[in-house]
């Protein structure tokens, strides 16, 4: 597939802002993060912590099968009439106070961010964790303008002020135990008491006594978003910490940057994400925190509201009617915590700020096959993906599609090498390439069979297709072996 | 060619292949059986305190949550016979964040909660008041009604009006970024307490 560039036509992201590209291939990247046992240590405790948790909540809800069909449908009609809804959002917007500014990539989106910053005469911007923000390097662009922007998240705070790099959606400093981060306060919180110790809570209340004071003296945040309403033009920012409340609250003007796809069509279809949403990510009935604002409101909260909208390959993703499916993503993680390779390669390894298969199949897709042509292979197409996804996303479809998408494009580095380096990686790794042989086979066979596995496997197939919340069973069967 | 008839332009090629029409599938769930002990055991899970006193015992309950002489943030149109004498009152009047964070605790009032999940939702009315007050304060007092409780989400969002500011709280802020161990008030208030009327 060549780039296509013409105003008007579906374009992907621009290469050389941002964060989508890694700079080598996934199983070169991989094999460090193979190499590191304390990364891999962390990084399981974490990913079987998340899926027991979520498996408990997942089961409370008889109608969990009930609510993805409708999540997944949902994001589907979303897409299928995203102009005429996006138009609508803009309307809903504007109407309640707020100004809405379209960027067609990262680079349009940081001028536009930068722009806005520097009209309110400020040097430093408080922010709430955002994919999106991290996608276009907006950090990057701020400082490059003169302006700081502070991570106010416990975990994005550790990760800038380690000098690092996100590694989980969810918990992005996953791969820092209590000694690390004590030591990265430390080193880089001003005003720190050295006498601290790692135990959580100190660390936490260390972080919270540094940030109380930038909250309450920061005239501008900017936040990403998770939903946002067409038919009302509300904006609803989920959390846990309470940091995003402070930046959606606390300051004058507000700059919120959101893709496209994020657009839900009525008020009622948050009725089926909030159930969804924390569940499936954290584990949770409800996170700690949901915040929801349309435009501005008189005497509460910032007075001034910019809404970015943001193309920045999304067009290039929707254009394709099998990886579209790609764009109803809630960004909740649990594809990543049952994912056996994102289990032992880690997060880094993607390139990406969208890592596990989500970002295998999600970041190729946005910045064009040739500038990731290796992640589509970054799975064993085991399923356990899809089995998890509450919007249901068939992952393993959409690797496979690109796969041949990237045996197409011929570019570098070519077909054949990745399916070696991917093979290579495998073989290095048996109990992985046992797991993804006999997955393959099994996904293979339930594809064609529906669900006519013999007991005990019938279980896992049938599973797939209707009854009880299917992670569960995959995710048992994963877990006894 | 603004960017915004670009991006506009560049979706609508997208889907130029003709886009099928989608159904949402709503058998879901969309009411529940109304259950207050599941309420206060969600809640309790949250290590949210739950209290269950009559209307006439509001003061003293929260006489008993504060220290003598504590002081109290609240919000214009709070019932004063929620606050007990022994407490020192700040009705917000456009306090500043520096009075509002020094304060030991907020009272509000709610305007829904969710049984299934364990949550409270604030939306700005006169006794629930700006979204600060309940953010700053270490202490958030919240007083429900039992009918302002529903057994689940959709109920919720069917009696919440989506222009006003809306706080969903299930629980105190909380944080799991460091070796995903619980650690409350990271950020907002380090102790929620829910007074539950009859
Ligand atoms: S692809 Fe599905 S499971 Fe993975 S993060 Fe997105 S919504 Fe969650």
């Amino acid at each position: 597939m060549t780039r296509r560039t013409f105003l008007g036509m579906p374009a992907t992201a621009p290469p050389g802002v941002g964060h989508l590209r890694g700079a080598e291939s996934f199983p070169a990247a991989a094999r460090r993060g193979l190499a590191d046992p304390q990364l891999r240590r962390n990084l399981r405790h974490a990913t079987t912590t998340i899926r027991a948790k979520s498996g408990g909540v997942i089961a409370e809800l008889p109608d969990w099968e009930q609510l993805r069909a409708a999540g997944a449908a949902i994001k589907a009609d979303t897409l299928a009439r995203l102009p005429e809804l996006l138009e609508q959002l803009e309307a809903r917007v504007t109407e309640a106070g707020g100004v809405v500014h379209w960027a067609a990539d990262a680079v349009e989106a940081n001028r536009i961010v930068t722009d806005l910053v520097r009209a309110t005469g400020v040097d430093r911007v408080i922010k709430v964790k955002s994919m999106a923000t991290q996608e276009i390097g907006l950090n990057e662009a701020l400082v490059a303008a003169g302006i700081t922007p502070v991570e106010t998240d416990l975990a994005e705070l550790i990760v800038q002020l380690g000098g690092d790099r996100p590694s989980h959606i969810l918990v992005p400093a996953i791969h820092r135990n209590r000694a690390e981060i004590r030591e990265i306060f430390l080193r880089e919180m001003p005003g720190v008491d050295p006498t601290l110790t790692d135990d959580p809570t100190a660390l936490a209340a260390a972080a919270r006594r540094f940030l109380r004071q930038t909250f309450l003296s920061t005239p501008v945040a900017v936040s990403g978003g998770n939903f946002a309403v067409a038919e009302t033009g509300t904006l609803a920012v989920v959390e846990s910490e309470g940091n995003g409340r402070m930046c959606l609250t606390l300051p004058q003007t507000l700059i919120t940057v959101l893709g496209v796809e994020k657009v839900v069509p009525t008020w009622r279809d948050l009725e089926v994400f909030l159930q969804l949403l924390p569940r499936a990510s954290t584990g949770e009935r409800m996170n700690p925190y949901t915040s929801m604002w349309t435009g501005v409101t008189p005497g509460d909260g910032p007075q001034a509201f910019h809404l970015v909208l943001l193309d920045n390959g999304r067009s290039a993703v929707l254009a394709d009617e099998v990886g579209r499916q790609a764009l109803r993503c809630i960004r909740c993680s649990a594809c990543l915590n049952v994912c056996p390779v994102y289990e032992r390669a880690g997060g880094h390894a993607y390139g990406s700020v969208y890592p596990g298969p989500i970002g295998a199949v999600l970041s190729p897709q946005l910045t064009g096959i040739e500038d990731n042509a290796s992640l589509p292979y970054a799975s064993t197409l085991c399923g356990a993906c899809y089995d998890a996804c509450p919007v249901k996303i068939n992952i393993p479809e959409l690797l496979v599609h690109l796969r041949a998408e990237a045996v197409e494009s011929h570019r570098r580095p070519t077909a054949e090498s990745i399916a070696m380096a991917a093979a290579a990686y495998a073989m290095d790794h048996p109990r992985l390439y046992a797991a993804g042989q006999r997955a393959a086979r099994l996904s293979r066979f339930a594809g064609r069979r529906g669900r006519g596995l013999p007991p005990p496997l019938n279980g896992w197939t049938g599973s797939r297709d209707l009854p009880e919340p299917p992670a569960q069973t995959f995710r048992d069967w994963w877990a006894d072996r | 060619m603004s960017s915004r008839d670009v991006v506009l332009g560049r979706l609508r090629a997208a889907l130029a292949g003709g886009t099928e029409p989608v159904e949402v599938p709503r058998d879901y769930r969309h009411t529940g059986t109304l259950d207050l002990d599941q309420l206060v055991q969600r809640l309790t899970d949250y290590r949210a305190h739950v209290h269950r006193v009559a209307e006439a015992a509001v003061a003293d309950t929260i006489a008993g949550i504060l220290p003598p002489g504590g002081t109290v943030v609240v919000p214009p149109g709070l019932p004063p016979a929620w606050l007990p004498p022994t407490v020192t009152a700040l009705p917000d009047d456009g306090l500043d964040n520096a009075r509002i964070g020094a304060a030991d605790a907020v009272v509000t009032a709610a305007a829904v909660a969710i049984a299934q999940t364990g949550t409270v939702v604030l939306d700005g009315s006169p006794d629930q008041g700006r979204r600060v007050l309940s953010l700053l304060p270490d202490r958030h007092i919240c007083v429900v009604r039992a009918d302002q409780v529903v057994a689940t989400v959709p109920e919720a969002l069917a009696r919440l009006t989506p222009h006003r500011p809306l706080t969903w709280i299930s629980g105190p802020s909380a944080t799991s970024d460091i070796e995903l161990i619980r650690v409350e008030g990271v950020h907002g208030p380090r102790l929620l307490h829910v007074l539950l009327l009859p």
